[in-house]
């Protein structure tokens, strides 16, 4: 008899009927009874009317009906939260039963339940199944920690599971590891800035060996989690690399995939020069290809992750164009993307062959497929000089099929020709201007427009094609509009004396007939250029035009990196940051590829800080204790508006030391917020892109609160002030002189260090008031040690103008009192780690010269 | 984060909610979109509604759906899918409507066991089968425990198996993949190997392959025997992927029974074993003609078997007229294909076939796109790789003798020929 039965029954009393089954004192009829709920609870009818029945039956020696009373729990005790907290019993009862079946199935049930009574429940018999003997627990009660997290995040924390599960990590068992990686990378997930996971050269090498041991499913968590790692340097970065590459050979397609990540990001710190950076790009060839034979589904992902390991970095499979040509059973999805790599990989050596596919392709019939490989084919002219003749000509040969959509395609993709080599293909022109008729979309008619336009002395009857197009003016779509009018404006500055009164027509159109600004805007711009200036007209409308870029479509650098370290997810499928489509995931790290050990060959940026602190020259020599002087602003008068000292610019970076980068910048405290002010100047010949910024660790772990804002290419001779916000829960090292800071900027050409130093002012925070009895009581707790005096000279500032001058920069005055003809100010700084320092400041009228005293309780620090 | 819930539906017909705080009602757009992108002739194995991730595959007439609000790694997901109805099929033979109705109980149990919130967990059906088992139990007489397997190193394989034969047998089959364009020039030919095992051994036993691997002939400085070059090898997660990267050796112990033991891929230039000319000239308003001819290119000791080759004709085609130098024709209006079966087809021979279709005087609007001639074949005996496996040893600590036995077959994969 099959569980089918349970699906029939009557509808009349149904409940009631139940509700007596499960009453019933035949434990058989009980558990038929349970059967027969969840069968209604699986198609869709609601049953949780029965709730008190369903958990009398949940203490039972039978294993397959708990289970069911289990399933029933999870779908319905958030419904009925009071009546769940019945069930507690049983849960703690059964996690201590000795079958670990079953401590396991309660484990994972009451992870399962989110009420709150019940979570507080969890606690100890989770805590006892974290240490079970038994992996088969042990592994279900890690997945169960982070079941809990997100249910109650703080209990987490408060009753230190996620110290346990740190744990587990290093589990004899290879499943119980992959599953606390899993569980811990999902809760890191939520805490970006947690350094959950501690991923340092120990745990990965734990991770690594049982990467050896786990399932494909725990290969694949080991994997996603190690690919968040960022290695010291390239030597460990290779060192990673070699262990994952054997992960190229499972079976699994997803395990290869998620290996394919973790390398393509390391190999980023890999400098090319290497011979193992070679192996390494061979040997990713052929899993990728190999990924193509199997089910469509993930071939899609696949493709749409070679599309981006393809434009990173293209080499990996420039000799593999064979293996995407489209075959007949092919999904169309599948047909589609491999297109597209298609297109990205044809060169000049393989440009033959795809050319005689992709007209294959356009003679199909599914028309979206036909569009793209029409499409493709003017890409690969614009893309592929040599082929460009033979791509137009198989252009035209599609025009004589006088298929609608592939004459309206070809029209389009041959006007991108046209840009990109102008003044080389104008003979096909006549044939262009046979099919005027047949186009229909806007896109089509636009680019047809340009052609006629752009080329108008060439066209004896221009006049009579445009006006053609001027009779349903309005009708057309404003991309037509806008064509029109620029061509006819075209037109008539090549021939102005046949078609002035053509032109008098359109932009009257334009500007009188229509309610769309910009097109009104565009036709006054004309009107007024033609009245006022013909000449400057012509110079501005028949400009010369840049010439179209080889490369369309190409994904932006910074998007591709951040979408490199999400091969596999949806992220790398949809081609979207995960900040764009997943629910409050923005104001998360995007993440980044590692800066290149390959640029210029030195190590990485991260790790290059330790190597190479020679290379960076200390720029500002004066002693620490002079940023205190510089408070008082000896120059400024007391005039000046009060605010935190800003010191002046300096140029931190010669344009000779960095390829004609110069970098000069102070640091401000703005609104509490400290900020690094750059100005960075080209001095090179070449356009400057991609730039980012990184610090090594300083004594006050300083980091940047976001990306370097420069958001344009940074073009010869400009300049681009730029204000980065700091942060101040970076990674902290002492570092001599105290408040030197050793900085790093990437940019399209190389990684340049430097270092500068900064205001400790800036470092004071807006709190920093005390009150004055623990000024005193602080005060005399200093050790005199901890204490230390200087002068500061020529200064001529009353102590009530200095002491407001330098609650500008938050150092506060508590006290003040006068001793023989001395003013004496006590004040209390507090710096963003939390320390006080406190200070006296001698002042006697008429000397200039005053005497500071300053003490801080913790040692180390008295030389402020 | 893997996190997502599965359907199993045609409408709803199972589902399980992994990650407890999202709305299993939000399933409902999912037929509406598929409904919609059928009509539009699209197809896009992952959609979205609103947040909601759509991750699906099709299995028959059921749609099996993975649903997400997070950036999940879609490839696992894919691939967990596919594991499910692998699963599926193990326990309860086919994956339909009516073996889920059945089984329902079973199913459940299957769902908690396989993934755990969002994470997959045991997929080793074998396995699964030691404890989860499609009869109820008692818990005080012999319910059952996780096998130790489950968290094992070694999850594939329980201990103590006992038979009283021990043997092994092989088979390798290489499929080949063949894309012709219609000039007649070979587009694409690739070779996809598979070792099969069957494994009929007692306890623990340590397995080591012997294949004429290049790679490996040339660490160990064997360069005159005949060599294949394996251009990718995939392995069943049996064999010990680090050794295999260090020195070529391919060592495992084996799951029991019957499991894929590796999978490779060849790019070759060796000449399509069957090669079609074929010439379709279309009439419009009165008839068709096909002409065919099948040549084999392998030598003439082996012989392929079940010989298929599928001429496409215009789906308005009809009063079909055949005439075959060997073997039958068939036409199969529903696929609007010829089918000429030649049960022996022995090497270095050459067949003709003809057709003759008439059509009607209206023709028939629709666009029909150029279909490929597609052929199936076996080719017992033989590889056209030139794989061999020179040895399997077997180790077993009780000291056993057990037999290997190797079959080898080539056949058709992916092998289409386009035509004018």
């Amino acid at each position: 008899m099959t569980d089918s039965k349970y699906f029939t029954t009557t509808k009349k009393g149904e409940i009631f009927e139940l509700k007596a089954e499960l009453n019933s004192d035949k434990k058989e009829k009980k558990k038929e009874a349970v059967k027969k709920v969840i069968a209604s609870m699986t198609v869709g009818k609601d049953v949780s009317a029965l709730f008190p029945d369903v958990v009398n039956c949940m203490q039972t020696d039978n294993l397959e009906l708990k289970k069911l009373v289990y399933l029933y729990l999870m779908n319905y005790a958030k419904s009925q939260p009071d009546m769940a907290i019945m069930a507690v019993n049983t849960f703690v009862k059964d996690c201590e039963d000795p079958n670990p079946l079953i401590r396991a199935l309660a484990v994972r049930t009451m992870g399962c339940i989110r009420v709150d009574k019940i979570t507080e429940y969890l606690c100890e018999p989770l805590r006892k199944c974290l240490k079970d003997e038994d992996p088969y627990v042990r592994k279900t009660a890690a997945v169960c920690v982070a079941k809990l997290h997100d249910i109650n995040a703080q209990l987490v924390e408060d009753q230190g599971f996620l110290d346990t599960l740190k744990d587990l990590i290093s589990d004899s068992n290879p499943m119980v590891v992959a599953n606390a990686v899993a569980a811990l990378s999902e809760i890191a997930e939520s805490h970006p800035n947690s350094n959950l996971l501690d991923l340092n050269p120990q745990s990965i090498n734990k991770l690594l060996t049982a990467l050896n041991e786990c399932t494909e499913w725990g290969q694949i968590f080991i994997l996603d989690c190690l690919a968040n790692y960022t290695p010291r340097d390239d030597r460990e970065s290779q060192s990673i690399c070699e262990r994952v590459t054997p992960r190229l050979s499972h079976a699994n397609s997803a395990v290869v995939l998620s290996a394919v990540k973790v390398l393509m990001k390391f190999m980023e710190m890999l400098p090319k020069d290497l011979d193992y950076y070679g192996t390494l790009l061979k040997k990713l060839a052929p899993p990728l290809v190999t990924l193509l034979s199997a089910e469509p589904e993930l071939q899609y992902v696949a493709l749409r992750n070679i599309n981006l390991i393809v434009q990173k970095r293209p080499e990996i499979l420039k000799h593999e164009m064979k293996v995407f040509f489209v075959k007949y059973n092919d999904p169309i999805y599948v047909k589609l993307e491999k297109l597209d790599i298609m297109i990205r990989l044809a060169s000049q050596a393989n440009i033959a062959q795809v050319l005689a596919e992709l007209k294959e392709y356009a003679t199909e019939v599914d028309v979206d497929f036909v569009r793209k490989a029409v499409r493709a084919i003017g890409r690969c002219a614009i893309k592929v000089e040599q082929s460009a003749e033979r791509c137009v000509s198989t252009l035209l040969d599609l025009i004589q099929t006088k298929v609608n959509y592939v004459v309206q395609e070809a029209i389009v993709v041959i006007k991108d020709i046209f840009r990109k080599y102008p003044n080389k293909y104008e003979s096909v022109i006549a044939t262009l201007c046979e099919n005027l008729d047949s186009l229909d979309e806007p896109e089509a008619r636009a680019a047809m427009i340009w052609i006629v336009g752009e080329y108008a002395e060439r066209i004896d009857n221009a006049d009579e094609l445009l006006e053609s197009f001027l009779e349903g003016f309005h009708d057309e779509s404003t991309q037509v509009q806008l064509q029109l009018l620029t061509a006819i404006v075209k037109l008539f500055l090549k021939k102005p004396t046949e078609t002035q009164e053509l032109v008098q027509q359109v932009l009257s159109l334009a500007t009188q007939d229509s309610d769309n600004p910009d097109l009104r805007d565009r036709g006054y711009i004309y009107w007024r250029l033609l009245s006022t200036d013909p000449v400057a007209a012509k110079e501005v409308v028949l400009a010369e035009k840049p010439l179209i870029s080889e490369e369309t479509d190409l994904i932006e650098p910074t998007l591709l990196e951040e979408l490199i370290c999400h091969i596999g997810t949806l992220a790398s499928v949809y081609h979207k940051p995960p900040s764009a489509f997943v629910e409050g995931s923005r104001g998360v790290m995007h993440k980044r590829l590692p800066l290149g050990g390959d640029i210029g060959g030195s190590p990485a940026m991260g790790a290059g800080f330790g190597a190479a602190p020679a290379v960076m020259p200390a720029s500002l020599n004066a002693p620490v204790g002079g940023g205190l002087g510089d408070l008082f602003d000896l120059g400024g008068g007391v005039g000046m508006p009060m605010g935190a000292y800003i010191p002046p610019k300096t140029v931190w970076l010669p344009a000779m030391k960095a390829k004609g980068l110069e970098i000069s910048g102070t640091f401000a405290r703005r609104a509490g917020v400290i900020q690094m002010e750059l100005v960075l100047t080209n001095k090179a010949m070449s356009v400057m892109t991609d730039f980012a910024i990184q610090f090594n660790r300083n004594s006050f772990g300083l980091a940047p609160a976001g990306p370097l804002q420069v958001l344009t290419p940074l073009g010869p001779n400009q300049t681009i002030e730029v204000s980065l916000p700091l942060s101040t829960v970076g990674p902290v090292m002492k570092m001599d002189p105290l408040n030197n800071l050793q900085v790093a900027v990437k940019n399209n050409i190389d990684v340049f260090y430097f270092s500068c130093q900064y205001p400790i002012s800036m470092l004071f925070v807006e709190d920093g008031k005390m009150e004055r009895q623990v000024f005193l009581a602080t005060w005399k707790d200093i050790p005199n040690d901890n204490e230390s005096q200087f002068q500061i000279q020529d200064c001529h500032l009353n102590s009530d103008a200095a002491s407001n001058k330098l609650q500008g920069s938050n150092i506060f005055t508590i006290a003040k009192r006068t001793v023989e003809g001395q003013d004496m100010l006590y004040m209390a700084i507090k710096l963003s780690n939390g320390i006080w320092v406190l200070a006296e400041l001698k002042m006697q009228a008429g000397n200039p010269n005053y005497t500071v005293s300053l003490g801080t309780r913790r040692d180390g620090e008295q030389h402020y | 984060p893997q996190a997502f819930q599965i359907f199993i539906l045609h409408k709803v017909l199972i589902s399980r909610n992994y990650m407890g705080n999202m709305d299993m009602n939000e399933v409902d757009h999912f037929m509406p979109i598929m409904m919609r992108m059928e009509e539009d002739a699209e197809s896009l194995p992952l959609v979205t509604h609103g947040s909601a991730h759509f991750l699906w595959i099709k299995h028959r007439n059921l749609y099996l759906v993975a649903m997400t609000k997070k950036n999940a790694n879609a490839a696992l997901v894919y691939s967990f899918l596919y594991k499910m109805v692998e699963v599926f099929k193990e326990y309860f033979k086919e994956l339909e409507e009516e073996s889920i109705r059945d089984n329902f109980v079973t199913v459940y149990e299957l769902m908690d066991e396989v993934m755990d919130f969002g994470f997959p967990q045991t997929t080793d059906s074998k396995i699964l089968q030691e404890y989860i088992t499609q009869q109820g139990h008692k818990l005080d007489v012999g319910a059952p425990r996780p096998p130790a397997t489950v968290t094992n190193a070694v999850s594939w394989r329980s201990e103590g198996i006992k038979y009283r034969k021990n043997e092994v047998f092989m088979d390798v089959i290489e499929s080949v993949n063949l894309l012709v364009s219609a000039t007649g020039s070979v587009l694409r030919s690739e070779i996809v190997g598979s070792i099969k095992l069957k494994v009929v051994l007692s306890g623990m036993p340590e397995l080591r392959l012997g294949l004429n691997d290049k790679v490996l002939f040339e660490i160990t400085g064997r360069e005159k025997c005949k060599t294949v070059e394996l251009e990718d090898v995939k392995f069943h997660q049996c064999v010990r992927l680090s050794r295999f990267e260090n020195d070529r050796t391919i060592s495992f112990i084996p799951p029991d029974g019957e499991s894929e033991l590796m999978s490779y891929r060849l790019n070759t230039t060796v000449k399509p074993l069957i090669w079609i000319e074929s010439v379709i000239e279309k009439f419009s308003h009165s008839r068709v003609e096909i002409k065919v001819k099948a040549r084999s290119q392998f030598k003439s000791r082996s012989t392929a078997n079940n010989v298929a080759i599928m001429v496409p004709v215009p789906s308005d085609a009809d009063s079909p007229k055949f005439k075959t130098s060997t073997g039958s024709c068939k036409y199969l209006p529903e696929k609007s294909v010829v089918q000429w079966n030649i049960k022996s087809f022995p090497g270095g021979k050459e067949y003709m076939m003809r057709a003759h279709f008439g059509l009607p005087s209206v023709e028939s609007t629709e666009l029909e796109g150029r279909r490929p001639i597609t052929v199936n074949f076996e080719i017992p005996y033989f590889t056209v790789s030139g794989i061999q496996v020179r040895y399997l040893k077997i180790i077993e600590k009780s000291g056993y003798e057990a037999l290997p036995w190797v079959r080898y077959i080539t056949q058709s994969g992916d092998y289409q020929l386009r035509t004018n």
